[in-house]
């Protein structure tokens, strides 16, 4: 793996792979000194260009606990606000000598064209609506934690399809990895076509909710409500809300995800937020793991040879 | 005085085709000698070559006044001369917009300088705003005879049913009606709009655009055409729904014209995915069933012209994330290739659709497309249909290089192009 753009360019074993990387990486992170020297004396750059707390927080947790040298670049601080063309900015980042490049950006398409423009190794960490792979990674790595593997599972992804880039990850990693995959929605937040999708689709979550193995719900942007799109959210919360009475109905070893920050009463009902099946602190915990993997699969094996060190490292 | 001969080629023009030489002179702009052998004080080498009447665009963006980091009336011209074209029609949207006759007749000025005939469109409202008719008679009196708002259209029936009836009642010098031009986009369907909406905006994550979006205004200009029976041209036509939609109100005797681009019989949706900004045009690249149907109504007359719809955009303007970019795509000097190599239709009808039908529909056909005979006015391109090249922007005389046919091989080139009887394209370079 040279870089991580899109689920759709990874196999099942690719997935499975990082995956077992991660439980390696996730036992370091139980040790007194959760640090590893795997990717000392590389550098990578954070490049969000849009807002974020959680995720860029994680990979430069992920970042350091390689060792890696990490540098933010925040857009606010930066030359875009000056007309810079994207691409001339991108090309002033890799100027300095980074060798991987980590990308949030509010336009689907960004780490794509970023890859074409760079020799650094490409991370994607959320692009517009397109893709947002180490959410789709640390999902599955959740759920595959819990059940043991994705095969046959059921996994309903609820809300907002159309504008999301969790959904379109989570989607091609879940139904690569064996599970089955329906989307929950009205079809104002379904694309037009559901065409090269590996899912079915249901509009009403009353009709699947007591036969999931995961229910997950997405985070509903407050601009979608009173927009010609939803109604209300309230409206929202009664048609597609985990409320107490479908918490009822979900089996008792069913998981709840949801990939934060969550809108407590809206998506989730905020008693149903602390059921034991909720699992959301869980996602962002291995996010960690996960996101070390990716790097190191990305910075390491094939690109510099630090098998043996990960090897011993993980014996000792 | 000095007249130049085109020797040892063929001609083609709405007579049929024919060998002979072509003799013109540069002190008149016409031809005086057609037949074999003739001479000249210069000699254009036509071997293997046809000679055809000069292309004429129906709708390029030369960006002058406003925007010459992107392109200059010179620099599109030169481009424009080298892909074939003694005339084109340049769009109104430009700053200041060309909404008045003092910025049409700026662009005539401009235009003096050019390697062609560079006809001003303008505005069909003020501002191009859709609330107040740009004033159609002033300008009908300057020569504009196609009027086109851009962007997305007239978005308001009643203003154009106004915009219209108002055109039809104009009278005109040469007694050639006005054309409101349109580039048919309900504007409420396609916001946020980045391409097709489909399966690949699906995909991609990009907002698409309706096929419908276009549909309902082309059904509702074509029922506008019939109201008032004022003449409407459907711009860069991109769905098989338009074009059945077209066909069928000529065949019931509406006056509706219709052009299409090349980007758009060359390309689908799919060219998206590599989110190369080079496929961000509009209306967007559609599917392979919208492809063929461009196609069948480029060989059975439901569309009467190729036009370009030539839009360079400056590089830094390309660079940006595909959201942020401008729509557009250059296309002046690889229309005629592009053309030849992607239509299964003969070399006439192409001709025919580069020339003489666009001419008459922007009130031309004194001058461009026409007949090649002794007192025609001498604007010709003279193509060889077997050249083989490959699409290399930086080759290209556009100020800009934003074109979606980089790397592609394409068949045939223009050779020579002779603007009023002066050569200004020979052996495939601009003259100056």
């Amino acid at each position: 793996m040279r870089e991580l753009i899109s689920i759709d360019d990874l196999s099942a074993q690719d997935l499975a792979d990082v995956l077992d990387l991660a439980t390696q990486f996730a036992e370091v992170q139980k040790r007194d000194m959760p640090k590893v020297p795997a990717l000392r004396g590389r550098t990578v750059v954070l490049a969000f260009f849009e807002d974020s707390t959680r995720t860029r927080t994680s990979f430069d947790i992920a970042a350091r606990r390689l060792s890696a040298d990490v540098v933010n670049f925040s857009a606010g601080a930066s030359s875009l606000k000056k007309g810079e063309s994207l691409r001339d900015t991108i090309e002033t980042i890799t100027a300095m000598g980074v060798d991987a490049i980590v990308v949030r950006h509010a336009s689907s398409g960004v780490p794509t064209a970023i890859s074409g423009w760079t020799d650094a190794a490409v991370v994607n960490a959320g692009d517009g609506w397109h893709q947002h792979p180490t959410q789709a990674l640390l999902d599955s790595f959740t759920i595959r934690d819990h059940f043991g593997s994705l095969e046959g599972k059921r996994i309903a992804l609820v809300g907002d399809i159309l504008h999301s880039r969790v959904a379109r990850s989570n989607a091609a990693a879940f139904s690569k990895l064996g599970a089955e995959v329906v989307v929950v929605a009205p079809k104002t937040l379904l694309p037009s076509t559901l065409d090269g999708w590996p899912v079915t689709v249901e509009t009403n979550l009353d009709a699947v909710i007591g036969d999931l193995d995961v229910a997950y719900f997405l985070r509903i942007q407050k601009e979608r409500m009173g927009s010609g799109l939803l109604p209300s959210d309230r409206e929202y919360r009664t048609r597609y809300g985990l409320t107490v009475e479908r918490a009822a109905r979900l089996a008792d070893d069913a998981l709840i995800m949801h990939p934060g920050p969550m809108n407590r009463g809206v998506e989730i009902d905020p008693e149903v937020a602390d059921d034991p099946r909720a699992v959301v602190l869980g996602q962002v915990a291995n996010g960690v793991p996960v996101r070390m993997a990716v790097l190191y699969s990305v910075l390491g094996p094939g690109r510099f040879d630090h098998e043996d060190e990960l090897e011993a490292v993980a014996a000792s | 005085m000095t007249t130049t001969v085109i020797a040892g080629g063929r001609i083609l023009d709405q007579a049929g085709e024919r060998s002979g030489d072509v003799l013109v002179d540069d002190e008149t702009g016409l031809i005086v000698e057609v037949g074999p052998s003739l001479s000249g004080d210069r000699t254009l080498d036509a071997t293997d070559s046809v000679t055809v009447p000069g292309f004429v665009d129906l709708h390029a963006h030369l960006r002058q006044p406003g925007n010459e980091a992107a392109e200059t009336i010179l620099s599109a011209s030169r481009a424009a001369a080298k892909g074939g074209y003694t005339a084109v029609i340049a769009a109104p949207d430009i700053e200041p917009c060309a909404d008045s006759a003092s910025v049409v007749s700026d662009v005539m000025a401009l235009g003096a300088v050019a390697l062609c005939d560079v006809v001003p469109a303008a505005a069909i409202s003020v501002g191009r705003s859709g609330e107040e008719l740009a004033p159609l008679g002033e300008l009908a009196d300057l020569g504009v005879r196609l009027f086109s708002d851009e962007g997305h259209g007239v978005q308001n029936a009643g203003f154009m049913r106004n915009a219209l009836d108002y055109a039809s009642s104009v009278g005109t010098v040469d007694g050639a009606p006005l054309v409101l031009a349109q580039r048919c986009d309900v504007a409420s369907l396609s916001i946020g709009a980045q391409m097709h909406e489909g399966e690949w905006s699906s995909r991609l994550g990009l907002g698409g655009a309706p096929a419908e979006a276009e549909e309902l205004m082309v059904m509702r200009d074509i029922a506008l055409a019939r109201l008032t029976g004022a003449r409407v041209h459907f711009q860069c036509l991109s769905t098989a729904g338009s074009i059945a939609m077209v066909r069928a109100a000529k065949a019931g005797g509406v006056a509706v014209t219709a052009e299409v681009t090349p980007h758009h019989f060359t390309f689908t949706h799919e060219a998206c995915s590599s989110y190369d900004t080079n496929t961000k045009v509009s209306p967007p690249l559609r599917t392979t069933d919208d492809v063929a149907a461009i196609k069948a109504g480029l060989a059975d007359g439901a569309i009467d012209a190729i036009a370009t719809d030539h839009a360079p955009h400056a590089p830094d303007d390309k660079e940006r994330p595909f959201d942020q970019t401008s729509a557009g795509v250059i296309g002046l000097e690889t229309a005629f290739a592009v053309a030849l190599t992607e239509l299964d239709i003969d070399l006439a009808a192409i001709v025919g659709l580069l020339s003489w039908q666009p001419a008459q529909i922007a009130g031309l056909a004194d001058r461009h497309g026409r007949t090649i005979e002794v007192g025609a006015p001498a604007n010709l391109a003279v193509i060889d249909p077997h050249h083989r090249w490959i699409v290399k922007p930086s080759e290209l005389s556009s100020r800009s290089r934003n074109t979606p046919f980089a790397g592609r091989e394409l068949t045939g080139k223009v050779r020579h192009t002779i603007h009023h009887a002066t050569p200004v394209v020979e052996n495939f370079e601009a003259t100056r």
